[in-house]
């Protein structure tokens, strides 16, 4: 028992690949969490933006520790690119939802004639 | 503990507390400023990362672009005049299951996995040049297709945003 507890504090003194993706692992779930939950559809962007952010910190922790190239870098930029275009057509999907039934609650919308 | 263990922790803390405020705040407008405080986070393990340029990308499209967009949709979208500015939640106790399960299941894969070490990026390359050479040369496909893809985005979504309520 000694000796496992000696090599977990050797694994959280020594920071690595595996730390990175565990921080990842932990926003991928929170972000899950939010999209699962949240009735406001401007929460559930938010859940997809925490969701997102996961996977660029696991493409550039990957490519930092095991390919050595800066391909997963590239990679990420287009996921940044592609988030800003989510981000702005959801806006104004939601703000035409928002004058049309005067609510932001994705529960509540379930028609698509108004 | 070197400084790179001291700032990994720090920017880890900052990343995981302020997206738990992100997910489990109430109210919706500090739900929105702490993701500020997500994407700050973010932003410095890229640094540690030696990913500099994405670093800065982070702050400027992230910070600088999306949480605006996300900013002004909050503000849009509530209503200020009897300060409702709170949000529900439903399905709580599937929804932690089912994301517990995931994060468990994807932290169990990286703490076993043995993954190929092929290499690792040097300390002292500046990615910015690599990045924007790898862009117009082996990328130079993908990087035309979001330039398009970026164009219809802004054209389609003040198209989306104009239309009026029909009467």
């Amino acid at each position: 028992m000694n000796a496992f507890f000696r090599d977990v504090i050797v694994f959280l003194q020594n920071p690595g690949l595996t730390h990175f993706l565990i921080i990842s692992a932990l926003l991928f779930s929170m972000g899950i969490f939010a999209i699962l939950t949240r009735r406001n559809a401007v929460m559930v962007l938010m859940g997809i933006e925490l969701v997102l952010n996961a996977a660029n910190i696991n493409f550039i922790a990957f490519s930092r520790y095991t390919t050595g190239t800066f391909d997963g870098q590239v990679i990420a930029i287009f996921v940044i690119i592609l988030a800003a275009a989510e981000a702005a057509i959801m806006l104004a999907i939601v703000l035409n939802i928002f004058q049309n039934f005067n609510t932001v609650n994705v529960d509540e919308i379930n028609q698509l004639k108004d | 503990m070197d400084l790179f263990t001291i700032v990994f922790y720090a920017f880890a803390l900052l990343t995981l507390v302020s997206a738990s405020v992100v997910v489990f705040s109430k109210n919706i407008v500090r739900s929105a400023f702490s993701l500020l405080f997500t994407f700050f986070g973010v932003a410095g393990l890229y640094v540690l990362l030696m990913a500099d340029f994405l670093a800065i990308t982070q702050l400027m499209i992230y910070v600088g672009g999306i949480l605006v967009l996300v900013v002004f949709g909050v503000m849009l979208t509530t209503r200020q005049i009897n300060v409702d500015a709170k949000t529900s939640t439903v399905q709580t106790l599937p929804a932690a299951l089912i994301a517990a399960a995931i994060g468990g299941m994807l932290a169990g894969i990286f703490l076993s996995a043995d993954w190929k070490r092929m290499g690792t990026l040097p300390d002292t390359v500046a990615s910015g040049p690599k990045i924007g050479e790898m862009l117009l040369t082996s990328y130079l496909l993908p990087f035309e297709i979001a330039s398009v893809v970026l164009l219809v985005a802004l054209i389609g979504a003040a198209m989306i945003a104009r239309r009026e309520k029909r009467a």
